[in-house]
């Protein structure tokens, strides 16, 4: 149960339900999330990425700032996204690592961002450091960036494409995210403007996903939830994305990280 | 930035205890438009999904004003122009249920991840119970099972039916309910077989 962070009444309430029943197995995700997560593998993956001498400038990302100052990764994911005075912008963890690729390893846009999601027999270069950074925030509160302006500003942006319906299907991401209780055909749909629903999902990202066996981001998700509501493609980084995964972490504020994790 | 209530931060402390964090903001004409500014900035258009797709219409844009809530009577006008737009063929409207029970169980069709037409479907399971047999459903519109057993399948149902599918706007202007004939995803064919899934004595939906 996902929802099990958020008091054991709403966990048992939910596990009563009729219409949440084939969702025990769950709990046993849940289980090996604590235990020995494959996410372990990617961290690894992460780690020799984070170090590795590439692009023209034959540098490494050693001396990336991810908002903690330059190469600390303690922290640096759960205080994310957050405003970035040198970039004039906020930007999410994946934003910020493309930002480091092109800035110190000197990459064009283009070439680092030619292959972002990656599949069951190679994660991208992106999953494999999401999941190493994020690990440095295993246990610390989450606090996205609030308080400069353009923090509220990207803050808004994603609480209004949140209800902002278009497309030839006419959906929001409230259309399937907006009400409690809901399934697309058997998979659970979190009400994701409430706290109590986003909070536990938020403090688990990037994940492994059993159900494609692979690393999952939530540049990757924002991708593929606009692939459902048939609209055109976002780009990788873009304010859209960011400002979507800016207004669901700060409306999980304060939940703790226990990420990289599982999903189903 | 102005709408961001000074609530707001007691509102997030309160996390599990609350309900949402905020109301649903109130937006305006212009801001709407803001909003489909920086969708035109940071998307492209992949495969069929093509840019014009971020443009609204106008019932999208009505629901966007008034949180899926517009006052009764632009609802009304607006719904009205949607249901005159429906191109009704003549004759029987009960196609094949069992290309129906296909086309129902398909997610596929005007994704940028799709082949036009190649295995179009209309998601029907992705939202409504249908045929009983089938487990595999979700809940965001009615349960339609028994529908033609309940309601009959009259030229006056057929109609409906036929028209809800093409355009669910032109009965409840917003209506999570995509538009499938509308939109383009579905045609005349697939949305008579649809009917004929929903309305023929024999067809698992009616068991
Ligand atoms: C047509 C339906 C649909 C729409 C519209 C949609 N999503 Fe989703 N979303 C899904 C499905 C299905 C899942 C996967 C649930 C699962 O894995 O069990 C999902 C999962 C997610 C998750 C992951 C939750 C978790 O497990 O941590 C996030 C975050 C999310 N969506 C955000 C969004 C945002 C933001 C938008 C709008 C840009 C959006 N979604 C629009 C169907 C949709
Ligand atoms: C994304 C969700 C969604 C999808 C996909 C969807 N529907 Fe619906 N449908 C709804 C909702 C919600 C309603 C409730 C009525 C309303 O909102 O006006 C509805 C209503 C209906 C009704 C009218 C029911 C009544 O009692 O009069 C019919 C018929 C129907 N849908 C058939 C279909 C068929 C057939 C398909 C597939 C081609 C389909 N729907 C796809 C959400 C959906």
């Amino acid at each position: 149960m996902r929802k099990l962070t958020c008091g054991a009444g709403i966990a048992l309430a939910l596990a009563l339900a009729p219409a949440y029943a084939q969702k025990s197995i769950y709990a046993d995700y849940q289980r090996m999330t604590a235990e020995n997560a494959p996410t372990e593998l990617y961290e690894l993956a992460g780690e020799e990425l984070w170090k590795k001498k590439q692009g023209p400038k034959n540098a490494s990302l050693e001396s990336c700032d991810l908002g903690q100052g330059p190469g600390v990764l303690k922290g640096a994911y759960a205080a994310l996204p957050r405003y970035f005075a040198d970039a004039g912008r906020v930007m999410d963890l994946e934003t910020r690592l493309l930002h480091c690729m092109m800035t110190l390893q000197g990459r064009s846009r283009e070439e680092a961002t030619k292959r972002v999601f990656g599949n069951a027999d190679r994660a991208s270069e992106f999953e494999a450091l999401s999941a190493y950074v994020a690990r440095e925030s295993n246990g610390m509160k989450i606090a996205a960036g609030r308080s400069h302006p353009k923090e509220q500003e990207s803050y808004e942006l994603g609480r209004e494409l949140f209800y902002h319906r278009a497309g030839p299907w006419d959906f929001s991401c409230a259309s399937c995210h907006g009400e409690e209780g809901k399934r697309i055909r058997m998979s659970d749909l979190p009400k994701l403007d409430d706290p109590k629903y986003v909070r536990p999902l938020m403090a688990t990202w990037p994940a492994y996903r059993v159900s494609t066996s692979k690393i999952v981001t939530l540049q990757w998700r924002m991708n593929d939830c606009y692939r459902q509501m048939r609209m055109p493609e976002p780009a990788f980084g873009s304010d859209v994305t960011v400002a979507l995964i800016h207004f669901m972490t700060v409306t999980s504020e304060g939940e703790t990280y226990r990420g990289p994790a599982i999903k189903r | 930035m102005k709408r961001i209530p000074m609530l707001t931060a007691a509102a997030l402390l309160a996390a599990c205890a609350s309900g949402p964090t905020d109301e649903r903001p109130r937006v305006s004409d212009a801001e709407i438009d803001r909003v489909t500014a920086v969708l035109k900035r940071d998307f492209h258009a992949r495969g069929q999904a093509t840019m014009n797709r971020v443009d609204l219409d106008a019932v999208q844009r009505a629901c966007n004003l008034y949180n899926d809530n517009p006052p009764a009577e632009l609802a009304k006008r607006l719904e009205e122009a949607q249901l005159k737009a429906i191109p009704f063929p003549s004759g029987s409207l009960v196609g094949d249920w069992k290309r129906g029970e296909r086309i129902a169980q398909s997610g596929r069709g005007s994704m940028w991840s799709d082949k036009p037409g190649v295995q179009e479907g209309g998601s029907c399971y992705n939202c409504h119970q249908l045929s009983p047999k089938v487990e595999a459903y979700g809940t965001i519109g009615p349960s339609l099972a028994g529908y033609g057993k309940i309601r009959g399948a009259s030229p006056e149902m057929q109609k409906y039916t036929y028209g809800r599918i093409y355009n669910s706007k032109a009965y409840s202007l917003c209506t999570q309910m995509p538009r499938l004939g509308h939109a383009g995803t579905l045609n005349a064919q697939q949305i008579k077989d649809l009917v004929g899934l929903l309305l023929d004595p024999a067809s698992p939906v009616n068991q």
